[in-house]
C-alpha cells in the first residue's frame, strides 16, 4: 500500500477493464489526431490501437477507430472528454463482445523462403481472406483481415514458414445492418 | 471596392466588435506589427505588464471580477511559453481568456527560427482549444469562434497563434455570422422530469445540503440571485467550495463556511452525514471530498453542471442535471413555487433535527485560535482586515498556501465575483497580477492582495505595472519567512524536517515598495495593526503592506490525507484537551 505520508489519498480498489472501441468523427483540420491522442495521453487512458483516415471529402470529416480498455468509469470519461473537444462531431463506443459490430484489422505478412514454405504460409492463411499481394522466387506477402488475437496469432505461426516482417493497422468498426450510428 | 485591412487591424477589428476593452500583453519581434496598429484603436486600452505571466493572471482578475473574457497579447517563444501557466490556471478554473500570440512568418516555422515555439502544441493541453491562423481569410471568423469557445458553455482559455506574415497581409474585414452551434455542443440536457425528481429527493430528506462551487459565479450574479432564493426557500444548509465563496452571504446563519480540506467542523461533518447532497456548479475535486471511498457514505446525490464530462469522474452520482446553473436554478425554483408553495414550513420539522446537529459542531468553532498579545497571529490579521473593509465593497486576491486558506475562512464574501483565488492549479503569484487585472476592472473599488511573503516574490515585478497605471492595489502580505503550507505539511507529514521551505534572505519590503515608487507599511504587533490598516486603507496609491506573523502558525481544521470528512484535526485548542499522541499522528 502506498504510504499515506502524502496530500493525496489514494484508493486500493482493483476494478475490471473491458475493452472498448471508441470511434470519433472529427473536422479533418491540422492537429486534430494530436488533441485526440493528447487527450488519451494526458489523462492516463490506455491506446490499443489507433486507425484514422479522411472518410467524407466534402466535409472533410475523418474517423478515428481507437481501442482502448479501462474500468466503466474511465470509458465513460473517454467518451464524455472527447466530446468537448472543439473539432469532434459524435462519439460512439461499441464493446469488443459487442455482436452487433464488425471489427477488423489488416496484416501484411513478408515471408522469405523455399517453394514449399511460401505455399505453407498460404495455407495457414487461408481463414482470414488472404490476398497474395507480392511474388517471387524467394518470398511471398500476404495480406490478411482479422480480429486481433487471430493476427497475433498469425503472427507466431508464420514464423516457422519464414515470416521476416509484420505490418498491421489498427481496426475499424461498423455496425451490421441497414443502422448507422447516429 | 472595399477597404483592405492588414492582419493586425483585423485583430483590434475584431476585438472592437467583441467589447474589448483592455487586453494585457507584453510586445516582442513577431508580435510588432500588432503593436504598430494599437495607436488606431483608442477604445482599446492596452496594459503593460512586466511578464507574460503577469499578463495572463491580470487577465484573468479582470475575467473573474467582471464577467467578460480577459484578453492577452504576447510575442512568439518565451512570450508564449511564460503565459502557459496562467492559461492552465484559467483552465483548472474555468475562466475566459482569449490569447493572442505572435508567431514566426509562415514560412519559417519548424525552422526552429529566432523565438519560435510550437505554441499551439505546447498550449494544446492547457487550452479549451487553440488556432494556429496560416490564412489571412480565416482571422476575424477564427477570433470570433475563440471568443465564442472560451465564453460559452464550461468557460475557459483559448489560444489564437498568428504568424507574423498574417498581420501584414491584407484582405477585406466582415463580421463575421454567428455561427449556431460549436458541433452540436448545447449547454442544457435537462429536462423537467429530472428537476421533479429534484424536487422529489429535497422534499424527502431530513438531512440535506447545498455543496455550491465556481459554476454558480461563472453562470453569473442572476445565479447567485437565484441560489440564495432557493436556499433560502428551502432552509436548507449551505456549503462552499473555494471558488464559490460569496455566491452566498458569507455571514448568513444558512452558510457552514468552506468544506473541504480546510473547512469548518460543521460543514466537512454536514457533507459526511447528510441524507441529500445537492452539488450545484462544483466538481468533486479532491481537496473537497477527502477519501473518496468514504466520501458521504448515506447520501444521494444530485449533480448540477454545465460540463457533461464533471457527472461521475469522481464521484458517482444518483440524479445528474446538465445544464447551466441559471437555468436550472430558475426551473427547480419555478416547480418548487408551483408544486410545493409551502416547502420551507413543511420542512422546518424534518430538518430540525439536522439543525441541531449542525449546531453542536458550530459549537466546536473550528476556526478558533489561540490569540496573541506580542505577536500578530495571521488569522488575527485577516479577521481586523476584514472588519475594517467590510463596508467597503472590496475585491480580494490571494496568492497560494496558508494565507489563501485563511483568508477564505475569516474573510467573510457577500457578493460574487469579490474573490478571485487559485484554486485548481494552485499558482503562487497569482494574486498580485489578478489584483492589478481586477483594479483596471473596478479602478474605483477596493482592492486587496491577501499574500504570502514566498507566493508574493514570484510575480512582485507587476507591481511597476500597478504604479504605471496608477492603480491602487494593496498588497497585504502575512510574513512568516516560511512557506507555510509546505512548512505545515512537513511539521505534520515528514517529522518536522523544514527541508527548504524557510527563506533565509527575504528583501525588505518597505524599501522594495519605496523602489517601485509605492508606499511601504510594515505592522509588528497586534497594538499597532488596526492603525496601520487603517493606514493603508487611506493611501490612495500601491501599497505593499508587511504585515510580520507568528512563524510557526498553523491552519486548521484540516483532513489529513487519506481520510474521510468526519475525521479532523482540529486546531491547538482542540488538540490540549484530545492529546493526540504519537499514534495519532502518524496518521496525518
Amino acid at each position: 500500500m502506498p504510504n499515506s505520508k502524502s496530500a493525496y489519498s489514494f484508493s486500493n480498489k482493483k476494478e475490471k477493464f473491458d475493452t472498448h472501441i471508441i470511434v470519433v468523427w472529427v473536422d479533418n483540420e491540422a492537429g486534430v489526431l494530436a488533441r485526440v491522442v493528447g487527450l488519451f495521453s494526458g489523462r492516463g487512458y490506455n491506446i490499443e490501437s489507433l486507425a484514422v483516415a479522411q472518410v467524407d471529402e466534402k466535409l472533410k470529416i475523418s474517423r478515428i477507430t481507437i481501442v482502448t480498455t479501462g474500468t466503466p468509469q474511465v470509458v465513460n470519461q473517454i467518451k464524455l472528454q472527447l466530446r468537448k473537444l472543439v473539432p469532434v462531431h459524435k462519439v460512439a463506443d461499441f464493446k469488443r463482445e459487442d455482436k452487433a459490430v464488425i471489427f477488423k484489422e489488416m496484416a501484411l505478412f513478408k515471408i522469405v523462403g523455399p517453394n514449399n514454405k511460401l505455399e505453407g504460409a498460404l495455407k495457414a492463411c487461408k481463414k482470414y481472406n488472404p490476398v497474395l499481394l507480392d511474388k517471387t522466387k524467394k518470398s511471398n506477402v500476404i495480406q490478411i483481415t482479422a480480429l486481433r488475437r487471430e493476427i497475433d496469432k498469425m503472427s507466431k505461426d508464420l514464423k516457422k514458414f519464414g515470416l521476416v516482417s509484420v505490418s498491421r493497422t489498427g481496426a475499424v468498426a461498423m455496425t451490421r445492418g441497414a443502422d448507422i450510428f447516429k | 471596392m472595399a477597404k483592405l485591412y492588414s492582419g493586425a487591424e483585423i485583430v483590434f477589428k475584431c476585438m472592437e466588435d467583441q467589447n474589448v476593452d483592455h487586453i494585457f500583453g507584453y510586445p516582442g519581434g513577431a508580435v510588432l506589427p500588432i503593436y504598430d496598429e494599437l495607436q488606431n484603436f483608442k477604445s482599446i486600452k492596452h496594459i503593460l505588464v512586466r511578464h507574460e505571466q503577469g499578463a495572463g493572471h491580470a487577465a484573468e482578475g479582470y475575467a473573474r471580477s467582471s464577467g467578460k473574457p480577459g484578453v492577452i497579447l504576447v510575442t512568439s517563444g518565451p512570450g508564449a511559453t511564460n503565459v502557459v501557466t496562467a492559461l492552465t490556471d484559467a483552465y483548472m478554473d474555468s475562466i475566459p481568456l482569449v490569447c493572442i500570440s505572435g508567431q514566426v512568418p509562415t514560412h519559417l516555422i519548424g525552422t526552429d527560427a529566432f523565438q519560435e515555439c510550437d505554441t499551439t502544441g505546447i498550449t494544446r493541453p492547457c487550452t479549451k482549444h487553440n488556432w494556429l491562423v496560416k490564412d489571412i481569410n480565416d482571422l476575424a471568423s477564427t477570433i470570433y469562434k475563440a471568443f465564442e469557445v472560451a465564453t460559452t458553455g464550461r468557460p475557459g482559455p483559448v489560444l489564437v497563434d498568428i504568424p507574423k506574415d498574417i498581420q501584414f497581409q491584407k484582405t477585406k474585414y466582415k463580421k463575421p455570422k454567428k455561427e449556431n452551434k460549436l458541433n452540436g455542443k448545447s449547454h442544457n440536457h435537462f429536462n423537467q422530469n429530472s428537476i421533479d425528481k429534484l424536487i422529489e429527493l429535497m422534499s424527502k430528506s431530513s438531512k440535506p445540503i447545498f455543496y455550491t462551487g465556481g459554476g454558480v459565479i461563472n453562470s453569473g450574479p442572476k445565479a447567485s440571485e437565484l441560489l440564495r432564493e432557493l436556499v433560502y426557500a428551502t432552509g436548507f444548509p449551505i456549503t462552499s467550495t473555494l471558488q464559490g465563496l460569496g455566491s452566498f452571504p458569507g455571514e448568513d446563519n444558512q452558510f457552514l463556511g468552506m468544506l473541504g480540506m480546510h473547512g469548518t467542523y460543521e460543514a466537512n461533518n454536514a457533507m459526511h452525514d447528510c441524507d441529500l447532497m445537492i452539488n450545484i456548479g462544483a466538481r468533486f475535486d479532491d481537496r473537497i471530498t477527502g477519501k473518496i471511498d468514504e466520501f458521504s457514505p448515506k447520501s444521494k446525490k444530485v449533480h448540477i453542471d454545465i460540463d457533461p464530462s464533471s457527472i461521475n469522474k469522481n464521484v458517482k452520482v444518483d440524479l445528474a442535471i446538465v445544464g447551466d446553473v441559471k437555468t436550472v436554478l430558475s426551473s427547480t425554483l419555478k416547480s418548487l413555487k408551483q408544486k410545493k408553495s409551502k416547502f420551507l414550513k413543511s420542512n422546518k420539522q424534518k430538518t430540525s433535527k439536522w439543525w441541531e446537529k449542525i449546531q453542536k459542531w458550530r459549537s466546536v468553532r473550528s476556526l478558533d485560535y489561540i490569540g496573541s498579545e506580542e505577536t500578530i497571529k495571521p488569522q488575527y490579521a485577516i479577521e481586523r482586515l476584514y472588519e475594517l473593509t467590510k463596508d467597503k465593497d472590496s475585491y480580494i486576491t490571494t496568492e497560494v498556501g496558508q494565507h489563501q486558506m485563511w483568508a477564505a475562512q475569516h474573510y467573510k464574501f457577500n457578493k460574487p465575483n469579490r474573490w478571485m483565488t487559485s484554486g485548481g492549479l494552485g499558482t503562487m503569484g497569482y494574486g498580485l497580477p489578478a489584483a492589478v487585472g481586477v483594479q483596471v476592472a473596478h479602478p474605483k473599488k477596493l482592492v486587496i492582495d491577501i499574500a504570502g511573503e514566498a507566493s508574493v516574490l514570484m510575480t512582485i515585478q507587476e507591481m511597476s505595472t500597478a504604479v504605471q497605471y496608477n492603480l491602487p492595489i494593496k498588497i497585504f502580505i502575512l510574513n512568516n519567512q516560511y512557506m507555510g503550507m509546505v512548512r505545515q505539511w512537513q511539521e505534520l507529514l515528514h517529522d518536522k524536517n523544514y527541508s527548504e521551505s524557510y527563506t533565509a534572505a527575504l528583501p525588505d519590503f518597505v524599501k522594495l515598495a519605496e523602489a517601485y515608487n509605492c508606499v511601504g507599511i510594515r505592522a509588528k504587533t497586534p497594538e499597532e495593526l488596526d492603525d496601520k490598516i487603517i493606514e493603508m486603507l487611506n493611501t490612495d496609491r500601491p501599497v505593499i503592506f508587511d504585515c510580520m506573523v507568528d512563524k510557526v502558525e498553523n491552519c486548521f481544521p484540516m483532513i489529513p490525507s487519506g481520510k474521510p470528512h468526519n475525521q479532523m484535526i482540529l486546531g491547538p485548542k482542540d488538540q490540549e484537551s484530545k492529546k493526540i499522541t504519537g499514534k495519532g499522528k502518524s496518521l496525518v
